[in-house]
């Protein structure tokens, strides 16, 4: 009675076998490696592959296993030397279009990777790095929005000589007020067709004045919302890839706020200027003279004129004057010219800027016109050894195009070179019109020594406290002990191997849930070898006392075990970060150990005693 | 190695007057604590910043205070943490607009004074997270709590339920007295220690009161009083074995895990002692002065008996 058919054996051992491979891993450590990334979505790094490790060969440096992960190019070192000047060698050799950084790349063998086995993810609060959750304050930007139309409104009524006595914003509408009903009326015919779809129009009669509101439907509302919050995700992602970091992420949290994590990062000053960065944009005609000029850095302007650093690098003369700001445009994205099929880009301007830009660019029909990008940071500098916070303005021309004819409030830029250069200029155009302000409203930040000091003393908790329980497992139930030990070593295997499995990203309390589970995990067995020394205890004979002993804890077990994971389940919902970790291992570990502790005790056992048919002692 | 030679016969249940009074004693002073002393809330719940940072050699606290006194940090809370290299500075939520930026300040402060200072942890919580927290850590409790009740008084009955969460109540407000007594910092890996005892905890009482399920079928002579002393007995052994063992984990993840998580390891070591006490003591002692007697657990039973046959099959 106390044998096992052979698929329960087999079922064992392709279970152990999977946990023992994909728990492997972990063992094998980190190399140093760099990281290429192309700062811009023209480039992309599978055509400089092979450039650049020829590059590296050439140089010495012994590199290997190149791999390609989404757009990131991974390139493994030796040593850490190696890494530094990889590193550098690269920034030089491919210039501004790439961002290179250090990073960490698991040194899994391939045949591991191949069956992907891949190390579990480690929380930042081991490895290190800035964690920022930022708050986007969403009514901001609906406000802005709204005192757009206000404007618009105004500008219109006037242009139109339509008499009204007032135009405001009150209540998330925008209100129009007219003395004379067929002003009124005037009004609406005007305004009405512009907006479809964008406003509802209604009428009320108040204080003997005539009023026309304008409202925002829900879902356009929604849609402004959605925008602006994806607006500065993306945003945020491009600042951060100038950082240079190795794995960030950027995700959206409920419906206004934005997490960043950047892991390895260790000047987080610096990091929370780069973040709050803000940029705006400018118009402005390129000057006569530019062509004489070009590429020159330090020649003396003639007067009325700025010089420009291009994106791609050469100098440009522009005129002094700006023909328009940023703050102007609504919307900018990038399209298909209906005439040539060639990429384009729409850009929308509110209409008192759509009156601006008519008259200015209206005297220059067939001159180039140059938008300028500007993004302004505060910066610690030190100064004579004092740190000194700075402004610091970074200002760079994205594009140059030819005025064909005057421009209203909707017009296109054509002539781009690709479609990814026209959704980077409309990512930018975009940028700088950036309405909604984010706060940071949470930081968790792990300087990389902590990070290391926690692994390693989690690590040391764990060890010590599954020899500790080990030793008194021994102890205390002997041969049985022992089996129940072979089973909490293969629980901590598989707790390892699901962890890495899910790439569950492993936390400070995560460890500190493993800890606790080696503690409970013998509890099954406890249950089960104390109810067995009863049955023996009772006149039942060995065998019997097995089976006996393993029937009757099973339920309890179930509902020990339930109980416990419904407190997980409890606290993976309501938890954030790292505790969600200790939910997430505590949970695995507690799956995990009804596995090994239940199914996987039993097998040995009955391996050992399921055909000594004149068992007389059992060692418990 | 028997921890009990024979079934041990310990007449727990004759003895539960004495209990319920330690309890109450206990439990008062624990009330006490609490309304007196009351929570040393972590920057989790209140919101504020801590800057913890490493220095070369042993730091005197004098000067770091000085030196935030300085800087304009007046309020600034100083603390050796871990060891004498390392200070935590704790400081509390601001109306200024630029809280996100203090931390910064606080270390380009402290480098004035010592450039070797290493930015060793930064923790900013506005507000708003604080009050989030805390809503969503009791909203935690009361959903665990509402869980197990319906899970047990599903497995067993509803008295059953009661008693494990009145003994999951006492478990905690214990717990949360001794952390008001010592001002034990209460931040979120503490609720969630807290939670893990709760979980803990419950697991020692269903093992008991499976164990008396069992018996109320299977004795047919004797009390229910009688039926829940041989239970409690029964499983004495096993519940002080697991106890033993977790508490061998949590006491090395004390020990060694750092002082990041030495609360956190503090509140498990509490719960695991306080909760062994509470299933042995109060989760069937409630369940008793509710009025289960033995007849009432039939239902459930039937569906353990299935179990049992099924499993004789192989």
């Amino acid at each position: 009675m106390n044998r096992y058919p052979l698929w329960k054996y087999i079922i064992l051992v392709v279970a152990i076998t999977i946990g023992v491979l994909y728990a492997l891993p972990n063992v094998f450590g980190e190399d140093p490696a760099i990281q290429i990334t192309a700062s811009r979505a023209a480039e992309s790094v599978e055509d400089v592959q092979d450039r650049v490790m020829a590059r590296l060969e050439e140089e010495g440096i012994e590199a290997h296993s190149p791999e390609i992960l989404e757009d990131r190019l991974l390139i493994r070192l030796t040593s850490d030397d190696d890494q530094l000047r990889a590193a550098d060698l690269m920034r030089d050799y491919l210039g501004s279009d790439f961002v290179v950084a250090l990073n960490l790349a698991p040194a899994t063998p391939d045949w591991l990777r191949a069956i992907n086995a891949e190390p579990m993810y480690l929380g930042l609060d081991l490895r290190g790095g800035v964690h920022f959750l930022m708050q986007v304050d969403l009514d901001a930007s609906v406000s802005q929005t709204l005192e757009r139309y206000q404007n618009d409104f105004r500008t219109r009524l006037r242009r139109e000589r339509i008499r009204y006595s007032n135009v405001d914003v009150e209540e998330g509408r925008v209100q129009a007020r007219f003395n004379e009903a067929a002003d009124r009326e005037q009004a609406l015919n005007l305004l009405q067709p512009d907006y479809r779809g964008e406003l509802d129009f209604s009428q009320e009669e108040r204080d003997d004045q005539y009023w026309l509101i304008a409202e925002i439907p829900d879902d356009v509302m929604q849609e402004i919302r959605v925008a602006a919050l994806q607006q500065n995700i993306t945003t945020l992602r491009n600042r951060v890839n100038e950082l240079g970091v190795a794995e960030p992420v950027i995700q959206r949290q409920g419906s206004d706020r934005i997490v960043v994590q950047l892991p390895g990062v260790q000047d987080t000053a610096r990091a929370k200027e780069i973040i709050g960065a803000t940029a705006t944009l400018e118009f402005r005609m390129v000057h006569r003279d530019n062509e004489e000029f070009s590429g020159q850095e330090d020649a003396p302007v003639p007067p009325g004129t700025v010089r420009y650093r291009h994106r791609d690098g050469h100098y440009m003369l522009l005129e002094r004057e700006v023909m328009l700001t940023g703050d102007f445009i609504t919307s900018a994205s990038s399209g298909i010219d209906q005439d040539t099929g060639g990429p384009q880009v729409n850009i929308r301007l509110s209409s008192d800027g759509g009156n601006m830009f008519n008259r200015a660019t209206r005297e220059n029909v067939g001159r180039p016109m140059a938008v300028v990008f500007i993004e302004s940071r505060t910066e610690t500098q030190e100064r004579d050894g004092e740190e000194e916070r700075v402004r610091v303005v970074e200002e760079e021309v994205i594009n140059v195009a030819t005025i064909r004819e005057p421009l209203h409030s909707q017009f296109r830029i054509t002539g781009l070179d690709s479609t990814t250069e026209a959704r980077d200029l409309a990512l930018l155009l975009r940028a700088g019109s950036l309405s909604a302000p984010i706060d940071i409203i949470e930081e968790r930040t792990v300087g990389p020594s902590l990070g290391q000091e926690n692994i390693n003393q989690g690590v040391m908790a764990v060890i010590i406290g599954f020899v500790l329980v080990v030793l008194f497992m021994a102890f205390y139930y002997k041969v049985f002990g022992l089996v129940a030990n072979m089973a909490l070593m293969l629980n901590l295997v598989f707790i390892v191997a699901v962890l890495s499995m899910l790439q569950a990203t492993l936390t400070l309390p995560g460890i500190a849930g493993i800890v606790l589970t080696v503690g409970m995990a013998v509890d099954a067995n406890v249950l089960i070898f104390q109810r067995i020394r009863e049955e023996l205890h009772a006149g039942m004979t060995p065998q019997n006392a097995i089976h006996a002993g393993y029937a009757k804890a099973l339920s309890t077990i179930a509902d020990a075990n339930i109980t416990t994971l419904l407190a997980a389940l409890v606290l993976f919902l309501f938890g954030t970060g790292p505790i969600q970790g200790f939910a997430v291992t505590l949970s695995i570990g507690i799956v995990t150990s009804m596995f090994t502790a239940i199914l996987g005790t039993r097998a040995v056992v009955n391996l050992i005693y399921g055909r000594q048919r004149r068992l007389q002692r059992l060692p418990i | 190695m028997w921890l009990f030679k024979k079934d041990p016969n310990i007449d727990f249940m004759s003895h539960r007057r004495l209990a319920l009074i330690a309890s109450i004693v206990l439990l008062s002073v624990a009330v006490g604590a609490l309304l007196i002393r009351g929570l040393n809330f972590g920057i989790d719940f209140t919101g504020g910043t801590v800057v913890e940072v490493g220095y070369q050699e042993a730091a005197e606290l004098s000067s770091v205070r000085q030196a935030l006194n300085e800087g304009g940090f007046e309020d600034a809370v100083v603390q050796h943490f871990g060891s004498a290299r390392e200070v935590m500075i704790r400081l509390g939520p601001r109306d200024d607009v630029e809280a996100a930026e203090l931390s910064n300040e606080v270390v380009a402060t402290l480098r004035e004074h010592d450039s070797s200072v290493d930015l060793r942890r930064v923790e900013f919580v506005g507000p708003q997270i604080g009050e989030e927290l805390t809503q969503d850590g009791i909203l935690a409790m009361l959903y665990a709590l509402g869980g197990i009740l319906i899970y047990v008084a599903f497995r067993f009955e509803y008295r059953f339920a009661a008693g494990s969460v009145a003994a999951l109540l006492h478990d905690i407000t214990l717990i949360m007295g001794v952390l008001a007594l010592f001002q034990i910092t209460f931040d979120l890996t503490v609720l969630a220690a807290l939670l893990a005892v709760v979980g803990y905890s419950l697991n020692d009482t269903i093992v008991v009161f499976d164990r008396i399920r069992e018996n109320f079928l299977k004795m047919r002579k004797g009390s229910t009083e009688e039926v829940m002393n041989a239970s409690i007995n029964q499983t004495l052994s096993r519940t002080i074995v697991t106890s033993f063992t977790t508490l061998l984990v949590v006491v090395s993840l004390y020990v060694l895990g750092g002082e990041l998580i030495a609360a956190f390891a503090l509140t498990l070591i509490l719960g695991v002692l306080v909760g062994t006490y509470s299933s042995i003591f109060v989760a069937s002692a409630s369940a008793l002065a509710l009025g289960v007697s033995k007849y009432d657990l039939q239902p459930p039973e039937k569906e353990g008996a299935d179990q049992d046959e099924e499993l004789q099959r192989p």
